[in-house]
């Protein structure tokens, strides 16, 4: 396929290709160790107080030319470089002997400490504080600022990871595709590129070490970045990418098998923006509305009335369309100002999900109640589930609860593997079940999701990891409940055949993977995907699971792939 | 010196936008101005950090003083300014 055999492979996670120069985002330094005690402090702390205004004017030039969201992060930043009560602080550490870069560093800590105690919004605006301590560090010692250069022409963006902090002040229109180090297949960059549509690999071992400027070519579907591509080569991608236009173009509407078995393609959202963004698009719906947004990042629960106003925000556009909600889903990992159980040993098997709905079960029942409400303001088929079910008591908690709040339809998610085996159990109690196979994979095999190392183990393709989802397909079926699917495996247009053979009869995914799933299942029988599920589930590791797949599929697929 | 009562009318508190907003203003005046809670010791009110940091919710009062010339237009000035909702604007 490429014109050269060592091109580094990460793992794509966005697809579609594109070619362009390389901007590489640059680390933070960390001021030296046994750093000498500024000489003359007083003189020390005015140079510094020119950095931290230098500093506030780049913030302040940024903010000029981004859109209203970074402009109001950029302007708080810029407020904070140029902040009174911190140039007091650093002054301080001077005097106690401190060189220019660790004082600096110290008096942000010292408000950074104070922000984190603080919680919610405030331990949000630790990011700022430490966006303008590492540049005015990295200018203290003569280098370029740290994070996203700027630039103007449409580029490759790269870096270890891309914080979420980063990535708001990306200009999507100049972003041709994103690579990273780390990260993994959930990671933020690989939801947050998929979301927009933008080619990304994660996992591109020696990526920080690819000059800049330098013209990459990015396959985000087979994970291939190509340096200095040839022109051969480049037209080769050029003419995928307009083939799978081409293919894409000729399909349209409801996900079916060739033979005219429904799978209905549905889109993960976010919020109000998302759901504007993804009712616009060819989708039968959303499969996962992510409800955390209304949560996280705030000192008090929001109210029923402020609930019932976003639900319904978010409700209208989809028409009569279907809208699965997924009720809170925070914990440890993800912690709410208001609602804090405090630290754990191990927040991804701790008291999340429904676990936490049910130590705090008034959160949920105002979260009901507005749902409902929104439900009936609008004409949406709303469908409620809940996260981090592990047994069918638990689901018959949560389908009480949501069925006394006038809600027609319950689910629950399946993403314990203890809840996939006993499904049968388990969606007795419900009307549905979505299977989450981000988490089912990081169960299933013990691999932490944010730990990009172990991406090999999260692999949707690992033959175990398919037999729990058998599994829980299975169970669904005996107990006559549809079962779907909205973690990334759905958005994979090969593995989208397979889970559609085990018997999975929705998938949900980023917008921008609907297209080339529609085609796949257009193109295969129910009997063939049936058959791709039997060879994957037979396969002995995950690279042969894809294998087999590949070549039971269409050739017209395999081309596009 | 001016002194200026008012109730936070932010939902969101004195925090995020309209801690900007009002900082900002703060030092467009060019005067030293300070905010607290009544009986507390005040702020720098051209500290974002500082505002920030004392943390008034919405529906608390919080106390401003100025000096110098101009005071009490400036105080008048962040008094509207605080007493409307400027995280719903």
């Amino acid at each position: 396929m490429s014109n050269s055999t060592q091109n580094p492979r990460g793992i794509g996670v966005s697809p579609g290709a594109a070619v362009g120069p390389v901007v590489q985002v640059r680390a933070h330094v960390r001021p030296p160790e046994h750093e000498p005690a500024a000489a003359d402090p007083v003189a020390e702390h005015a140079r510094i107080k020119e950095v931290f205004e230098s500093v506030a004017r780049t913030l302040e030039e940024r903010a000029a030319g981004a859109d209203e969201t970074a402009q109001q992060i950029l302007t708080a930043t810029a407020l904070i470089a140029r902040d009174k009560g911190l140039a007091k602080g650093v002054l301080k550490e001077l005097n106690a002997g401190k060189g220019p870069t660790r004082a600096v560093t110290d008096a942000v800590g010292t408000y950074a400490a104070q922000f984190e105690a603080l919680g919610g919004y405030f331990a949000e605006r630790v990011t700022d504080l430490k966006d303008v301590r590492n540049r005015v560090v990295a200018r203290l010692l003569g280098q370029e600022d740290p994070g996203v250069p700027e630039f103007h022409v449409p580029s490759v963006i790269v870096a270890h990871d891309l914080a979420p902090a980063e990535t708001a002040t990306l200009n999507p229109t100049l972003v041709r595709a994103i690579i990273t180090e780390a990260g993994g297949r959930t990671s933020h960059t690989a939801i947050l590129a998929a979301q927009m549509g933008i080619p990304a690999v994660v996992q591109l071992v020696g990526a920080r070490d690819i000059p800049a400027g330098t013209i990459v070519a990015v396959d985000g579907d087979s994970g291939e970045v190509t340096i200095d591509p040839s022109p051969a080569y480049q037209q080769e991608l050029v003419g995928k990418r307009e083939r799978r236009r081409t293919a894409l173009a000729g399909s349209s509407g409801p996900g079916r098998t060739a033979d005219g078995y429904p799978v209905k393609l549905l889109a993960n959202i976010g919020g109000v923006e998302d759901a504007q963004s993804a009712a616009a698009q060819d989708v039968e719906g959303v499969g996962l509305f992510r409800t955390e947004f209304v949560f996280l990042s705030r000192d008090t629960a929001p109210t029923l009335e402020e609930q019932t106003d976003i639900y319904t925000k978010v409700f209208q556009p989809f028409g009569s369309r279907r809208v699965v909600v997924r009720t809170l889903d925070a914990g440890a990992d993800k912690p709410l100002a208001f609602a804090d159980l405090g630290p754990e040993e191990n927040p991804a098997l701790g008291k999340r999900g429904l676990r936490l709905s049910a130590l705090r079960p008034e959160l949920l029942d105002t979260q009901l109640e507005a749902l409902s409400k929104a439900a009936k303001a609008t004409s949406a088929e709303v469908k409620v589930m809940a996260p981090m079910v592990a047994t069918a008591e638990e689901a018959a908690w949560f389908a009480r609860r949501v069925r006394e709040n006038g809600l027609p339809s319950v689910g629950v998610m399946i993403e314990v593997p203890g809840a996939a085996m006993a499904a049968r159990h388990v969606m007795a109690e419900v009307d549905f079940g979505s299977l989450g196979t981000n988490d089912l994979a990081q169960y299933t095999m013990a691999a932490d999701r944010m730990e990009g190392a172990l991406s090999d183990l999260l692999d949707p393709w690992q033959p175990a990891v398919l037999a729990v989802i058998g599994a829980a397909c299975e169970g669904a079926k005996v107990a006559g409940k549809p079962m779907g699917v909205c973690g990334e495996a759905g958005g994979d247009p090969l593995l989208a055949l397979v889970l559609a053979g085990l018997g999975v009869n929705s998938l949900s995914m980023a917008p921008s993977k609907v297209g080339i799933v529609r085609y796949a299942l257009g193109l295969h029988t129910m009997a063939v995907c049936q058959g791709m599920a039997t060879a994957a589930l037979d396969a002995r590791t995950a690279t042969d699971a894809h294998d087999a797949v590949l070549a039971l599929a269409h050739e017209d697929l395999a081309a596009l792939l | 010196m001016a002194t200026r009562t008012v109730t936070i009318a932010s939902s969101v508190g004195l925090h995020a936008r309209p801690a900007s907003l009002f900082v900002q203003a703060a030092g467009e005046s060019g005067l030293d101005i300070e905010i607290g809670r009544p009986g507390e010791e005040a702020v720098d009110a051209t500290s974002i950090l500082g505002v920030m940091a004392l943390g008034a919710k919405h529906g608390e009062e919080v106390v401003l003083t100025a000096e110098g010339e101009g005071a009490d237009e400036a105080l008048d000035a962040l008094v509207t300014l605080l007493s409307r909702d400027l995280d719903a604007e």
